[in-house]
């Protein structure tokens, strides 16, 4: 048994990480949270060639042939980027819709919770989607739409790719609170020196690491319930942590300057898009 | 990411899980846990079977993946958990394990693995707890021996104790970290009194330890004079590594308990309780795939790291949670001292207190994980 990822693990999320930055650092988020919310097709394009649609395919059908724990590891290096767009989707979509698994397709698909995440810019649109009606999204970088109707089926792997980004996104508070907190001076010396200060970090780690194992071992097994406790913890931590950096911030992360509104935004989103927190709790509780 | 066991272990799981099956149908009854000497003895006596049957010594030499299956098969089977044996197996045992003189693990070790016997832990001080590093015990060199004098609290299983693993004040100079030293205390010696200490579950687990003027050989000192702080810190990131693996298994199994209580007394149709459970649920298989993380990691760099910080401030919420939860289920029960859920209540109040307080193991992992500075 060893449950840590492996070295070739480790190196897909580097290069991920790498990629990432290089293509969708803070200048670009900001650009993008700040303008029309348009989907990069040439970034959508890089991340076909770098495998994150086709990365579960197998090879014989052009794919990489890797499996779910290393799509959680990408997964949460796009949640940590906050990379926009229908990814869970369009990665589902490889191989059923031609041009998701290179990236020349944008594929979305109504949520169990009668929710269509950017919908105008998807070239393919999977789901009950008839009757769809714009909504004015809390978060400046998913165009939603409503579409009527009871809640649907479920796809567990959505589920534990929208838990791995928000394990991402939680990592990426927790990083933020601690580089802040090293820095802002009050009372004549850095916030991040004084306990009550200290102990919220502590705490965002602590509920990072608690959800990431969970996914982790979500992604080993494939089981459904554990993958919805997976869930469940991810949404509690990716919330919970973007609260609490937004909280070390002070004032500043009441601004819209700061980045961290658009964690909690997003987080809020893919929290409500699939298996919330009830519904998550009522899985797990069903098969104790 | 590989959550599977070698074939190896899995040949010593089945072992095991024969062997548990054969004996424990013939253990004798748990002893009542107000009577010391017997629960010494059955404590003794299973460390015994233990050791009979090859096992004795899993703790200690096996990797930390069989350690793993070791307390998942005990504690699935309802086997007896280590007890008394505590300090002897998982503190001062590991302790000379590593430091101590190849005399020292002659005498020490082999009574400890064969049930013989019985160490207790004599750290904390009135004036020491947190700031474990301000102890006061005083151990002045006197030719062939130091002479002790000080007061030492929660001392685990003191009464019936052979051993006290004591740390002492040798020296007064430089930093306070310095200056501290490791003895072995022969619990008979002249001048021990042991005074039981009445916790709020209203039973005897701990024990205050007077000392005046105690003689202790040098030859009992593991590591050197003015090292003890080292020393000991090897059995600390012992305490906070694996320890907890058997009560995670355990967690699951009373939640399972707890869910069939609910569905058969009516309070599972509450929805708010329902989740609350199925949100505990998920909390403690996470918790066991962070075990499974944290043993990996011991697997690969040896001593248990940080993760056990971050292992110990959820798990010890979650306990008392769960404890939480269960009197919702109970109800008037709840408030009945006969149930055995309402004495564990009490005892999980300790959780977030002992073996580093939630508050200590937040400085812990905002200084040594995060690189926040240190300061108060």
């Amino acid at each position: 048994m060893d449950f840590r990822p492996s070295e070739d693990q480790r190196d897909l999320a580097r290069g991920m990480r790498e990629l990432l930055a290089g293509r969708f650092g803070r200048e670009a988020l900001r650009a993008a949270a700040d303008g029309p919310a348009r989907l990069d097709r040439a970034l959508w394009k890089e991340l076909g060639e770098a495998g994150l649609f086709a990365l579960r395919l197998p090879e014989a059908a052009g794919g990489v042939g890797l499996g779910l724990p290393e799509a959680v590891l990408l997964f949460e290096e796009a949640g940590r980027a906050l990379l926009p767009g229908p990814l869970v989707a369009t990665h589902l979509a490889a191989g059923r819709v031609p041009g998701a698994a290179e990236g020349t397709a944008v594929v979305t698909e109504v949520s169990p919770e009668g929710l269509l995440p950017w919908a105008d810019d998807a070239d393919v649109v999977l789901g009950p989607a008839a009757g769809a009606v714009p909504v004015r999204s809390v978060d400046p970088l998913t165009p939603l739409h409503r579409v009527p109707g009871g809640p649907a089926g479920l796809r567990w792997e959505a589920v534990l790719l929208t838990a791995a980004e928000q394990v991402g996104s939680a990592a990426w508070c927790t990083d933020a609170a601690v580089a802040y907190a090293g820095q802002r001076e009050q009372f004549g010396q850095v916030i991040g020196g004084f306990q009550a200060v200290k102990h919220l970090c502590a705490g965002m780690l602590v509920r990072t690491e608690l959800a990431r194992a969970a996914v982790h071992g979500a992604a080993v097994t494939a089981e459904p319930v554990e993958i919805a406790g997976a869930k469940l913890l991810a949404d509690e931590a990716a919330v919970a942590n973007a609260r609490d950096c937004l909280q070390v911030h002070g004032g500043m992360g009441f601004t819209w300057e700061a980045d961290v509104h658009l964690h909690l935004k997003r987080a809020w989103v893919r929290a409500a898009l699939l298996l919330p927190g009830a519904r998550a709790a009522e899985r797990v509780a069903d098969a104790l | 990411m590989d959550l599977t066991h070698t074939e190896e272990d899995e040949e010593f799981r089945a072992g095991l899980r024969a062997w548990l099956a054969a004996v424990l149908p013939g253990l004798p009854p748990r002893p009542d846990p107000l009577d010391w000497p017997a629960r010494r003895a059955y404590d003794c006596g299973w460390q015994r079977r233990l050791y009979d049957a090859g096992y004795g010594h899993v703790h200690w030499d096996a990797s930390p993946a069989r350690r793993l299956v070791f307390l998942e098969e005990t504690e699935r089977a309802g086997a007896p958990y280590v007890g008394a044996n505590f300090v002897g197996l998982l503190h001062a045992g590991p302790t000379i394990a590593a430091e101590g003189t190849p005399e020292q693990r002659e005498r020490w070790l082999e009574p400890v693995l064969r049930g013989d016997e019985v160490w207790c832990q004599g750290f904390s001080e009135p004036g020491a707890g947190s700031d474990l590093a301000s102890l006061r015990t005083r151990a002045v060199r006197d030719g062939d021996a130091y002479v002790v004098t000080g007061q030492k609290i929660w001392t685990s299983h003191a009464e019936v104790a052979d051993w006290c693993e004591l740390l002492v004040r040798t020296g007064t100079e430089g930093p306070r970290h310095r200056g501290i030293t490791w003895l072995a205390l022969p619990m008979d010696a002249p001048g021990v009194t042991v005074r039981p200490l009445r916790t709020l579950a209203g039973s005897a687990e701990f024990a205050e330890l007077f000392l005046d003027e105690v003689r202790v050989p040098v030859a009992n000192r593991v590591g050197e004079e003015d090292d003890g702080w080292r020393v000991t810190m090897v059995t600390l990131s012992f305490e906070r590594g694996t320890a907890f693996v058997g009560e995670v298994v355990a967690c699951r199994r009373l939640l399972g308990e707890l869910a069939r209580t609910a569905r058969a007394n009516g309070t599972w149709d509450d929805p708010a309780l329902r989740r609350r459970l199925g949100r505990l649920s998920a909390e403690f298989l996470a918790l066991w795939r962070l075990t499974q993380r944290n043993v990996s990691e011991a697997g690969a760099g040896g001593v248990p790291g940080t993760g056990g910080s971050v292992f110990k401030l959820h798990y010890s919420h979650a306990r008392q949670e769960l404890y939480d939860a269960a009197a919702e289920v109970l109800g008037p029960d709840a408030l009945d001292l006969g149930r055995e859920w309402t004495l564990d209540r009490l005892s999980s109040l300790s959780y977030t207190i002992a073996a580093g307080t939630s508050q200590i193991q937040r400085n812990i992992v905002a200084e040594r994980i995060l690189g926040l500075p240190k300061g108060r």
